[in-house]
């Protein structure tokens, strides 16, 4: 390859014909692909085969908040600071419920968001495809397909070929 | 389905949208050079009613909590009221965003950005009131639990601090899950700006999002478990914020019920809200397409429906009160009906229990101009139900020795009217500078009603 590109990237009209061509792209072979669109459509996830993560990291986040908010409590009331209050025993754990909810809730969230974000790789201020011709519609109404050069079957000629068989509005060339 | 043929009567999105409309009819009240001048009165009004809260927290802090109307036996006064007050009305912004998220009712996609707004300013001033009825806000931190050189630690027993978490945590989820819902929106704005400036700055808080499809995959499961997660919470929000009441023995404030009056009555509050401010904005953006006339039908009935569990839960009141053959609980009730602050107590049930019943009506849910105005009752309705909670029951306790008359004094009015300049500062800046409605929500919407229609 004399000048190299990130890879080549077809622009569809509407959700139907970006789901068919990522699956006629899977088929094909292609493996190091990515299509964008402005609104979560799952069939390209199921087309894509992608399954998130997310939910084990929110499990986990949930888990050590219900932990730290007991162990807080416990810590407090029994060993640091024990005080007797209207009779009850020191570590009074129904009392302890509320707090360790909470923050169990609160754990999970934080875990769920930036989880989210961590999974994504944000804050990711610069990427190759924001280069691509018209690729600011993607947040508006137009839908993007991906095939990325660094893929086996990649080939500048006939991977336009392929790409153009699929009735893109446009295919183009994303430099790095 | 029963749900398509309410959809066919009046539909969630009007006719003719597509991606691109939507997109840039709701990006180009934020894109545009030229500010409304309806907004600038608008926001000119409510910044300097926000001044009145400034001073009102000035002259606070330099004489102390004596400029109120508290004495030693109504100790909890406009400061509590408010509070109550402030968190009910965020409440309902957390209940669309959440619980019809999980329900799959795609008439929120609509609502939900600005109704979660106003959750977030609502909690910011609800906030505000407990910090300063401690009367030395500038020891707020004691509340919290950390390793201090008078080696003290926080007690775990007590429902004012298990509120000082579930308020933090409600805050802290809330403004997340708004921030995730607006970086994607962010992008658009990032994508459509034609000012280098503005561009630079959504592009920082859109953090790079290009909507790739894998992004989107775990980002849709973030945002379902976000909402699974903020359910609860809301729900416990409210109940330990009653439980505040509900764990002392003062008549009036000790019963099992408490919980779930307070959540319903949070939800009526804050669909109240939603709607006093969803009628104007909708009339002054021209966003009836979306923003339609079913979408203030369904809250009218979630208000009714609220509206009825809270006029249960005063009959109940009175019911327990006279059950329990508890002399104490039974003058409460007395004194609540007969006493100084009847006529508040008898508003409270016009506004709250007898002027909902309108919303029966098909054509009243219909009709947005008398919706405010119902809407508006029920705001104050519900203001009135706090003051009666917390006054009249703290005013003739137990000894009748300690008996007394509280009111509220100028600075307690003009501190709550105040935080009202702020709330509607925050929300007239929202409008202006992020999109009122979720744009790729709302492109979803397009894109599910358009195989719906093919289906037939």
């Amino acid at each position: 390859m004399s000048e190299s590109v990130y890879g080549l990237i077809a622009r569809f009209d509407t959700p139907e014909a970006v789901v068919e061509a990522t699956r006629r792209a899977r088929e094909a072979g292609y493996k190091k692909m990515e299509a964008y669109s402005p609104f979560p459509i799952e069939e390209l996830t199921e087309v894509l085969d992608f399954k998130p993560k997310i939910q084990y990291l929110v499990l986990i986040g949930g888990i050590l908040g219900a932990i730290t908010g007991f162990a807080l409590q416990y810590y407090a009331s029994v060993i640091a600071y024990p005080l007797i209050i209207g009779g009850r025993p020191f570590n009074s754990w129904p009392a302890f419920i509320v707090v360790e909810f909470e923050l169990t809730i609160l754990f999970a969230g934080l875990a769920a968001v930036f989880g989210m974000l961590g999974l994504n790789g944000f804050p990711h201020p610069y990427h190759p495809v924001f280069n691509a011709k018209d690729f600011n519609l993607v947040s508006r109404d137009k839908f993007f397909l991906v095939i990325e050069s660094n893929d086996p079957r990649f080939d500048r000629d006939r991977t336009r070929a392929f790409l153009e068989s699929l009735h893109p509005e446009e295919v183009t060339e994303v430099h790095p | 389905m029963a749900a398509s043929t309410d959809s066919a009567e009046v539909p969630v999105l009007g006719p003719g949208q597509t991606y691109a409309t939507v997109t840039d009819r709701i990006s180009g009240v934020i894109l545009t050079k030229e500010t409304p001048r309806g907004w600038w009165i608008g926001f000119g009004i409510a910044f300097m009613v926000m001044m009145l809260m400034l001073f009102s927290l000035t002259v606070l802090f330099a004489k102390g909590v004596g400029v109120w109307g508290l004495d030693n036996t109504v100790a909890w006064g406009f400061a509590i009221v408010n509070f109550v007050w402030w968190v009910g009305i965020g409440h309902a912004g957390t209940l669309i965003s959440a619980i019809l998220l999980l329900f799959r009712q795609e008439w929120r996609n609509s609502i939900n950005r600005f109704a979660e707004a106003m959750t977030i300013f609502a909690v910011a001033n609800a906030g505000l009131f407990p910090i300063i009825h401690t009367g030395r806000p500038w020891l707020a931190y004691w509340l919290l639990p950390y390793p201090s050189m008078f080696q003290l630690w926080p007690q775990f027993r007590s429902p004012l601090l298990w509120d000082v978490f579930a308020i933090s945590t409600y805050v802290t989820i809330s403004l997340l899950f708004w921030y995730v819902g607006l970086i994607p929106d962010f992008a658009t704005l990032r994508d459509m700006a034609d000012n280098k400036v503005v561009r630079r700055i959504y592009g920082v808080f859109a953090l790079g999002w290009r909507g790739a499809a894998r992004h989107w995959a775990q980002y849709s499961r973030a945002s379902l478990l976000l909402a699974a997660l903020a359910t609860p919470l809301v729900v416990s929000v409210h109940s330990v914020v009653s439980f505040d009441f509900a764990v002392s023995s003062v008549p009036g404030w000790h019963t099992t019920f408490l919980p779930p009056y307070f959540v319903s009555g949070a939800i009526f509050s804050g669909f109240a809200m939603v709607l006093t401010l969803a009628i104007p904005i909708r009339k002054y953006f021209h966003m009836e397409d979306f923003i339609t006339d079913r979408h203030l039908e369904n809250m009218a009935k979630v208000m009714l429906a609220t509206g009825l569990i809270v006029f249960y839960a005063y009959i109940m009141e009175v019911f327990f009160a006279w059950y329990s053959g508890n002399q104490y609980e039974q003058f409460m009730i007395y004194n609540r009906m007969t006493g100084p602050y009847a006529p508040y107590y008898w508003s409270l049930i016009l506004a709250n229990g007898v002027i909902p019943q309108l919303l029966w009506f098909k054509r009243v849910r219909r009709t947005p101009w008398i919706l405010f105005i119902i809407a508006i009752i029920v705001n104050i309705g519900m203001w009135l139900e706090r003051f009666i909670i917390v006054v009249t029951s703290l005013h003739r306790e137990y000894l009748p020795s300690t008996w007394t008359y509280y009111a509220g004094t100028f600075w307690d009015w003009s501190l709550y009217i105040g935080t009202l300049g702020f709330f509607f500062a925050l929300i007239f800046l929202f409008l202006r500078v992020l999109p009122m409605i979720n744009m790729f929500e709302m492109k979803e919407l397009v894109h599910h009603l358009s195989h719906r229609g093919k289906e037939h």
